[in-house]
């Protein structure tokens, strides 16, 4: 059974022109350790799409199920880790506490929340940096920081909403290979909003093209890259095929087209 | 601490200020109960401060009685006010609108209301702290950004736990601005207070009876010590923010 699975979710914010429809009609599914990419122009509600399976937005219409309930019941159950485009780590806790927030809500005992985010600092190759606190970091590490508070209290799902957004190209392809680590040693299931289609198709398994206002899915593209995926993946002839598939199926977008360069989101 | 030539320009401004009314008294040979020269009030000090010590003790207990109660009253009725907003939004505007009613004025009623005693002077200091702190503490509160809140949602964290772990922390700086700022006011509060009447040895009642006799050299070395014990109490808090706040000093140093 799908561990995410859309059935006909759609999105109407109300607005002082009227009613603005985010999306429209999306279903879909995803199998659990599975890394979905959603992909389209700006504004068309694949971040709203993220949220609502977060359960920080209500869907107007459709099904929603998380981890075999509703989005609601899997945040409270703490099923997912979510990441943000901003790594909102806090800035009056040191790496370790925001690492450890999570766990601290729940209530861990001190000394086995320690470990654990000494294990989750390791990971992500922060562990010399625990006492320091978010704006001694760049913004590639504060990004780390922010994954190892996502994977703190060991979620099934990764919520990423263009989490490498703000990075610079070389810090975003390192930290891409990072995050399929992370993924293959934690089993975790990805759903990941990005702008960036080389980034999409280097890391997902599928790449889920959404059309411009209101989202629907215009095609799900598969991709059959071998695994696991290295720098030498970028370099296929395959990757560029698959790129260029991509490319084909998003609506001519001036945001994307200008190399892929992220812009200011409307949500 | 911080090297030497960052405070040693700042002592040598001090330095040449005096020195500037040392000459500005000599030049224009100013009478001295207009304004006596710095060599005359720091001599007049030695006389007098024994008075002035019990009086500054005096004075300060009560500025310190009304900076805990406006301070504190201030953070706890912002804490209310955050958890509901329905009350922040009925109450701010007012307590905006009394930051810029002169307290003061109040003071010869408060008198009526509380006696002659360091009530009335604590009254008016608790009042003169209040408004500043709440406003801060409550702006600090409520500005928490979207996203913080979201992921204290997303980790399905309790309206206690949000409050505790993010919004009273984002608030701590907003907070020690309005306590920096409300040392002077509680200082002025008491002081100005007991112009309108209080015991012999304060200092509020000293600069008064003194300047009234002409005897401004002493009016003058009571403003001094008025001086230390404000930048004192300044200092002071300064010096917690910097271990409560410690994100804060760092990041203004990085320049963030």
């Amino acid at each position: 059974m799908a561990i995410i699975a859309l059935e006909g979710v759609s999105k109407t914010y109300p607005s002082s022109v009227g009613p603005t429809e985010a999306l429209h009609d999306v279903s879909l599914a995803v199998e659990q350790g599975e890394f979905v990419s959603l992909i389209g122009p700006s504004g068309c509600g694949k971040s709203t799409l993220l949220r609502i399976v977060g359960d920080l937005v209500a869907p107007s219409g459709g099904a929603v199920t998380v981890n075999g309930k509703g989005p609601g019941a899997a945040r409270l159950d703490r099923d997912y880790g979510i990441v943000f485009q901003a790594p909102v780590l806090y800035e009056w806790r040191t790496v370790e506490a925001n690492v450890g927030l999570p766990l601290e809500v729940i209530g861990w005992p001190r000394r086995e929340r320690d470990q654990r985010v000494r294990a989750l600092l390791r990971l992500v190759g922060l562990d010399a940096f625990r006492r320091h606190y978010p704006w001694q970091l760049s913004g590639g590490m504060q990004q780390r920081v922010a994954i190892a508070r996502a994977l703190a209290t060991n979620p099934a799902i990764l919520l990423m909403d263009e989490p490498f957004g703000a990075l610079d190209e070389m810090t975003r392809e390192r930290l891409n290979l990072e995050l399929l680590n992370v993924c293959r040693e934690t089993g975790a299931t990805v759903l990941f909003v990005t702008h960036s289609i080389a980034e999409a198709v280097f890391l997902s398994s599928r790449v889920v093209v959404l059309t411009p206002r209101p989202g629907r899915i215009e095609r799900v593209v598969d991709v059959d890259l071998p695994q696991p995926r290295s720098e030498k993946t970028r370099a296929l002839p395959r990757f560029f095929e698959l790129v260029t598939l991509v490319r084909e199926h998003l609506v001519e977008d001036p945001a994307l087209t200008a190399a892929g360069s992220p812009a200011g989101e409307v949500r | 601490m911080r090297p030497a030539r960052e405070y040693l320009p700042v002592l040598g401004v001090f330095a040449l200020g005096l020195l500037l009314w040392e000459g500005v008294v000599f030049a224009f040979s100013i009478e001295f109960y207009l304004l006596p020269a710095p060599h005359v009030i720091a001599a007049t000090l030695r006389q007098t401060y024994p008075v002035l010590l019990e009086s500054a003790l005096y004075t300060f207990g009560e500025a310190l009685a009304g900076y805990a109660l406006g301070c504190g009253g201030g953070v706890l009725v912002a804490a209310l006010a955050s958890r509901f907003p329905a009350f922040a939004g009925l109450v701010l505007p007012y307590a905006i609108a009394s930051a810029s009613v002169p307290i003061v004025a109040l003071a010869p009623l408060a008198i009526v209301w509380f006696g002659i005693g360091p009530g009335s002077k604590i009254a008016i200091a608790t009042l003169m702290t209040f408004f500043p702190t709440f406003v801060g503490t409550l702006r600090g509160l409520l500005g928490v950004d979207a996203r913080s809140l979201e992921l204290m949602r997303s980790i399905a964290a309790t309206e206690w736990q949000v409050f505790w772990k993010l919004r009273l922390p984002h608030s701590l700086p907003h907070m020690f601005t309005a306590f920096r700022a409300c040392t002077t006011l509680a200082m002025i509060g008491a002081v100005v207070s007991e112009f309108f009447g209080g015991p012999m040895k304060s200092l509020g009642v000293y600069i008064k009876s003194t300047a009234s006799l002409f005897q401004t050299r002493q009016s003058w070395s009571a403003i001094l010590v008025a001086c230390v014990l404000g930048l004192t109490f300044y200092l002071a808090v300064t010096l917690v923010e910097r271990l409560v706040v410690p994100w804060r000093v760092g990041e203004d140093r990085a320049g963030a």
